[in-house]
C-alpha cells in the first residue's frame, strides 16, 4: 500500500485544473455580473411585465328608466366563466366537473379545448349566476377563470321590448333606443395595476389608473303602465283577429312625447334564443303603410284652409261613384248629398275626391307635408322609414283623387300619430320624442286654430251615433278620430281579401290630452274594418290611460259649474 | 514531498479535538454556514413554509450525522471494503434496471420495503473510490492497460444509471472517476485523444438521446425559441436572478419566486431566488463558502499519506466543484438543464445524504493520518 507512497499529482495537471476551475468560475461570475448589473434594468422590467399586469374594471351600463323612474333595462352584476387551454387540458376530472356544473355537453367543452388548445382565453360560458359563479370558485379547478361582467335585463320584457332594443353580450346596444343612445348609456371601464402570479391570480392591488365611469341612466318618455296596456290589448286583438301584426302608438298632445309603443309580434328580449329576424322590427317607426280613410282630416284641413269650403258646404256624391279619367271613385253605399263633415263622418271617397280635385295640388301637398308625412319624425330611432309623399307637380288627376283617400302615399304608425296630433294640438306641431321632456317644445304651426278645431268637431262625429267608430267611444270622455280600411298592395294592384284596419283618434276632445294609433294588419275575412278591429283597441287602451293619468273627463260638470262660477261674483 | 505534520503532533490526543472527533474544524464550519444560508432561502422559496423547513432540516441532521459517522472509519478500513461497496452498488443497479420503481418517468428508485433507495447515489462516492482503490495498488502514472481497467470500472455504472435515464448523475459520476484517473496521471496524448473523442461523440450522443433531453439542449441553444414552454424555465430563472441586482430585493422580497413565476424554486432553480433576494452580493456570499470547501477539500487531499486516500478526496474535492458549476450553470443559463440540486441549499433529495458522507471520507482522511516513523 505504501509502494506509491511518494506519489504526487504531475505538476502539469495540477496547472490545468487550476486553470479550469479559475475558469469556470471566472464565467460564472460574470454571468452573474452581466445578469445582475449589465442586463438589470432590462430584466427588472421583465419581471414586472410579468406580474404588473393592468386588469380593466367593468363599469355598468346606465339604467332605461320609464318617465315615473320605473326600471325598464338594468344591469345586473353577473360573472363569465373562461379557461385557459393550455392549464385546463391536463385537469381531465376537472373538465367532467364542470362541464357538469355550467350544464354543458363534456365532449363539446373537450372540442372546444382541444381547438383553442394555443390559446389562452377561452370564453366557457358567459354570464352565470352570482351563485353558479360561487360554485365554480369552490371547485378551484386549475386553468379556469371567472370575470366580472353585466348583464343587461329588461323588467318589462316583451312589453317594451322594441322600444328599448337590447345589447348583445359585450353590453353593445343592437337594437331600439339601446342602440340609439349607445354612448349615452354606455359605461366607460376603469383601469388598475395589480400583481399577479404565475397561475394569473391577482395577489394585491397596485394603484388605480383609472376609476370605472358607470353609463347614464336614460328617463323615456314611455309612461309603463299605459304601455302595458297597450300591449295586453293589441295582443289580445291579434289573438281575437287572427292578423299577421299591429301596431299601436299614444302620444302625449301637449308635448309630442310618446308615452306607449306597441307592436305585435313581440319577442322576449331576456331570452332571445328563438328569436326571429321579423319579430324584432318595431314596426310602429320602421315600416310603411297605406293609411287610407285616415288621411282624409287633412284634406278636409286644405278645403277649410282654402276657405272655399265650410264644415257645412254641400257635397253630393250621388250616384255614389264618381268617373276619374278611365278609372272608377267608389263608395260602398250611395250617400247622397252630405256636407263636408258628412264626408268624413261616412268616410265618402267620392266626396273626397271631388274636395280634393277642387284644390291646388300644391296645397293638398303642403299640408300632408307640413303634417309630417314624407319625412322622418325627430324621434332619432334608429331604422325610422320616412313614409312616401310624391311631388305634387307629377300628380294627374287619378292621382290626386286616390291619394285623398289614402292610397299611393305611405306613412308610419308614429308619423301619423304625429299628424293628429296637430289636429288634436289646434294646428301646433311639436317633434315627437321617446326621451322625457322637462320643457314643452313651442312647436310650428302648421294649420289655423279654427281649421284644426273644425277638423276635430268632425273628428268627433265619427264616433257618433253616425259614424263608422261608435267602438272606438270611452265612456265618460269625448273621443274624436277617424277609421281606416285599407285594402293591401300586392305585386300588380290591391287584394281584394286582405286589409289593414287603422284607427286614428284623439281624447278628450274638449281639451285634448291623448293621441293614439291603432294599425292591424291583415285581420281574419269575418271583421276587417278599422271601425271593428282597431277602434275598440283604442277605446280600451284610451280608457285606462286616461285615469292613469287622472285626465278629468269632458263632461265633469262640478268643474265647469265651479269654474264658471268662481268667474263672475255673485 | 510527502507534507509533514508539526513535531508537536506526537499522537491524536495531543493534537486536539479535531483529532480525537475525526473533525475538520474549517470544512465542519463551512458547511454548516451553507447550510444556514441555504435554510434561509429555503423558507423564502418555499413560501415560508415551516414543515418543509423542518423537514430539510431534520434531513440536514441526518446528512451531519452520516458525515460524523463515516469519519470514524479509517481510510484502512474504506480501503478494503471498497471492492464490496462498489460490487454491491453494481448490483443494485441492475436490481433497479430490472424491477426499479418508475417515478417522475424514470426508474431510478429500488423499493427495499424499509426505505426506498437510490443506488444511483451510492455509487457517486463507490465509482472514485473503485478506481482510487485500483489504481492505490499499481505504479504511477499508470499504462494503458490499467487506464483501461479504470475506464471499465467507470464505463459500466454509468451506462447503467444513464439508462434509467439519470444522464445528470451519470455524467457527475463519470466525472468522478475520470478525475482519480487524471490525478492519477492520465498521458496529455490520451487526454487529447479524449477530448476528440467527446466531441466526436456529441453527435452520436444526441442520437441516443431521449426526446426531452434533446429539447433541453436546443432550449439552451436558444431560449425564446419557446417561452412558454420548454424556455420557460431557463428565461424565469434569468429574469429572477437579473433583476435581483446588485443588493437583491431583500429576504422574502422576490417577485419572480414569491409569486410563482419561477418554475422549481425550491428544488434545482433555488439559486435564482438566492440571486433575486440577495443580489450579486448573496452570490458572491455563497460562492465564497462553496470555495472555501473546495480548497479546503483540495488541501486535504495534499496533505492525504497514501495514494488511495489522496486520489480519493481530488475527486471528490473536484466533483463538488462540478456539482456546483453545473447547477449554477444550468440556472444562469451558462449550460443546459440538467436535473441537478444546487449542493446543500435545494430541497430534498438523498443526495445531501451522499454528499456528506463525502465530506466525512475526507474529514476521515484529514484526521486518520499517521504520524511519520522517523
Amino acid at each position: 500500500m505504501n509502494r506509491n507512497a511518494t506519489f504526487s499529482v504531475p505538476p502539469g495537471r495540477r496547472i490545468l485544473l487550476i486553470l479550469v476551475m479559475l475558469l469556470a468560475l471566472f464565467m460564472l461570475v460574470w454571468r452573474a455580473v452581466s445578469l445582475q448589473v449589465l442586463d438589470k434594468d432590462f430584466l427588472q422590467t421583465q419581471g414586472q411585465a410579468r406580474h404588473l399586469r393592468v386588469v380593466d374594471l367593468p363599469a355598468h351600463r346606465g339604467m332605461i328608466l320609464d318617465r315615473h323612474n320605473e326600471p325598464l333595462a338594468v344591469s345586473t352584476p353577473v360573472e363569465s366563466v373562461w379557461v385557459n387551454p393550455q392549464e385546463l387540458e391536463s385537469v381531465q376530472e376537472g373538465i367532467s366537473t364542470l362541464s357538469r356544473l355550467l350544464s354543458l355537453d363534456r365532449d363539446h367543452v373537450q372540442q372546444l379545448l382541444a381547438r383553442n388548445a394555443a390559446r389562452e382565453f377561452v370564453y366557457l360560458r358567459r354570464h352565470v349566476s352570482p351563485s353558479l359563479a360561487a360554485q365554480v370558485r369552490m371547485l378551484d379547478i386549475e386553468g379556469v377563470y371567472l370575470q366580472k361582467e353585466y348583464k343587461r335585463y329588461y323588467p318589462a320584457g316583451e312589453v317594451a321590448a322594441h322600444v328599448l332594443g337590447f345589447t348583445n353580450i359585450d353590453d353593445v346596444g343592437q337594437e331600439g333606443l339601446e342602440l340609439a343612445y349607445g354612448e349615452w348609456l354606455r359605461g366607460e371601464p376603469g383601469a388598475k395595476r395589480v400583481i399577479k402570479d404565475g397561475q394569473r391570480h391577482a395577489v394585491e392591488d397596485v394603484e388605480s389608473i383609472r376609476r370605472p365611469h358607470p353609463g347614464k341612466d336614460l328617463v323615456l318618455s314611455i309612461d309603463r303602465r299605459i304601455q302595458y296596456l297597450a300591449y295586453r290589448e293589441l295582443k289580445s286583438a291579434m289573438r281575437e283577429h287572427g292578423a299577421q301584426s299591429a301596431s299601436a302608438v299614444v302620444l302625449d298632445v301637449k308635448t309630442g312625447e310618446v308615452l306607449a309603443m306597441v307592436n305585435q309580434p313581440s319577442y322576449n328580449p331576456n331570452n332571445r334564443h328563438k328569436l326571429r329576424r321579423k319579430h324584432l322590427r318595431n314596426r310602429a317607426v320602421t315600416d310603411v303603410f297605406e293609411p287610407g280613410s285616415t288621411i282624409k282630416p287633412f284634406i278636409v284641413a286644405t278645403a277649410l284652409e282654402s276657405e272655399r269650403y265650410r264644415p257645412s258646404t254641400p257635397i253630393n256624391t250621388e250616384p255614389g261613384w264618381l268617373r276619374v279619367g278611365v278609372n272608377t271613385v267608389k263608395d260602398v253605399h250611395n250617400y247622397g248629398m252630405l256636407d263636408v263633415s258628412g264626408v268624413i263622418r261616412k268616410s265618402s271617397n267620392v266626396g273626397i275626391t271631388k274636395i280634393a280635385l277642387s284644390l291646388p295640388a300644391e296645397r293638398i301637398w303642403s299640408t300632408l307635408s307640413n303634417a309630417g308625412f314624407g319625412v322622418q319624425t325627430e324621434s332619432g330611432f334608429p331604422g325610422e322609414a320616412s313614409g312616401l309623399l310624391a311631388s305634387y307637380r307629377n300628380w294627374n288627376p287619378i292621382e290626386t283623387a286616390t291619394l285623398a283617400f289614402g292610397y299611393g302615399i305611405s306613412v308610419t304608425p308614429l308619423q301619423l300619430a304625429q299628424a293628429y296630433a296637430v289636429v288634436a294640438a289646434e294646428g301646433i306641431r311639436r317633434p315627437v320624442s321617446f326621451l322625457l321632456r322637462d320643457t314643452v317644445p313651442r312647436g310650428k304651426r302648421v294649420l289655423s286654430a279654427r281649421v284644426a278645431q273644425q277638423v276635430m268637431a268632425m273628428l268627433e262625429d265619427v264616433t257618433g251615433p253616425e259614424g263608422t267608430a261608435l267602438a272606438a267611444r270611452v265612456a265618460g270622455y269625448r273621443v274624436a278620430g277617424k277609421t281606416g280600411t285599407v285594402r293591401k298592395s300586392i305585386a300588380g294592384g290591391y287584394a281584394d281579401d286582405r286589409y289593414l284596419a287603422v284607427f286614428a283618434g284623439v281624447a278628450p276632445v274638449t281639451n285634448p290630452r291623448l293621441v293614439m294609433v291603432v294599425m292591424v294588419n291583415e285581420p281574419g275575412n269575418d271583421k276587417y274594418y278599422g271601425g271593428q278591429v282597431a277602434a275598440p283597441v283604442f277605446s280600451r287602451v284610451m280608457s285606462g290611460a286616461l285615469r292613469l293619468m287622472a285626465i278629468p273627463p269632458d263632461n265633469y260638470p262640478i268643474l265647469e259649474t265651479r269654474n264658471e262660477t268662481s268667474g263672475e261674483p255673485a | 514531498m510527502r507534507p509533514r505534520l508539526p513535531a508537536s503532533h506526537h499522537d491524536a490526543s495531543r493534537r486536539g479535538w479535531q483529532y480525537s472527533l475525526h473533525i475538520d474544524a474549517p470544512l465542519l464550519f463551512a458547511l454548516v454556514g451553507v447550510s444556514i444560508l441555504g435554510l434561509m432561502v429555503l423558507y423564502s422559496a418555499s413560501g415560508e413554509d415551516t414543515d418543509l423547513v423542518w423537514r430539510q432540516l431534520t434531513r440536514l441532521g441526518i446528512a451531519f450525522a452520516g458525515m460524523f459517522a463515516v469519519a470514524q472509519i479509517t481510510p484502512q478500513v474504506l480501503l478494503r471494503s471498497t471492492p464490496w461497496v462498489f460490487v454491491t452498488g453494481i448490483l443494485l443497479l441492475f436490481a433497479v434496471l430490472v424491477m426499479g420503481e418508475v417515478s417522475g418517468g424514470a426508474q431510478r428508485w429500488l423499493d427495499l420495503y424499509i426505505i426506498r433507495f437510490q443506488p444511483s447515489e451510492m455509487m457517486k462516492l463507490a465509482v472514485p473510490m473503485m478506481v482510487a482503490w485500483y489504481l492505490a495498488d499499481v505504479r504511477l502514472p499508470p499504462n494503458r492497460y490499467h487506464l483501461l481497467a479504470g475506464g471499465v470500472i467507470i464505463v459500466v455504472p454509468v451506462l447503467m444509471i444513464a439508462k434509467q435515464p439519470d444522464l445528470g448523475t451519470s455524467m457527475l459520476i463519470a466525472s468522478s472517476g475520470f478525475f482519480v484517473l487524471f490525478l492519477a496521471g492520465l498521458q496529455w496524448g490520451l487526454l487529447g485523444f479524449l477530448t476528440v473523442i467527446a466531441a466526436a461523440a456529441a453527435p452520436l450522443l444526441w442520437h441516443f438521446m431521449h426526446d426531452y433531453q434533446r429539447v433541453r439542449v436546443i432550449t439552451f441553444m436558444n431560449p425564446e425559441r419557446d417561452p412558454l414552454g420548454a424556455g420557460y424555465h431557463i428565461i424565469q430563472s434569468k429574469i429572477a436572478i437579473g433583476s435581483g441586482g446588485l443588493f437583491g430585493k431583500g429576504w422574502l422580497n422576490g417577485t419572480q419566486s414569491q409569486l410563482d413565476f419561477l418554475p422549481e424554486r425550491s428544488t434545482d432553480f433555488i439559486f435564482a431566488v438566492l440571486g433575486e433576494e440577495f443580489g450579486f452580493l448573496g452570490i458572491l456570499l455563497l460562492f465564497a463558502f462553496y470555495i472555501f470547501i473546495v480548497i479546503r477539500s483540495t488541501l486535504i487531499a495534499i496533505q492525504a499519506q497514501d495514494t488511495f486516500t489522496r486520489l480519493l478526496a481530488g475527486s471528490l474535492a473536484l466533483t463538488f466543484f462540478v456539482y456546483i458549476i453545473v447547477n449554477t450553470g444550468m440556472v444562469t443559463g451558462l449550460l443546459p438543464v440538467v436535473g441537478l440540486p444546487l449542493p446543500m441549499i435545494s430541497y430534498g433529495g438523498t443526495s445531501i445524504v451522499t454528499l456528506m458522507a463525502g465530506f466525512g471520507i475526507l474529514m476521515s482522511i484529514q484526521t486518520h493520518r499517521k504520524l511519520l516513523p522517523t
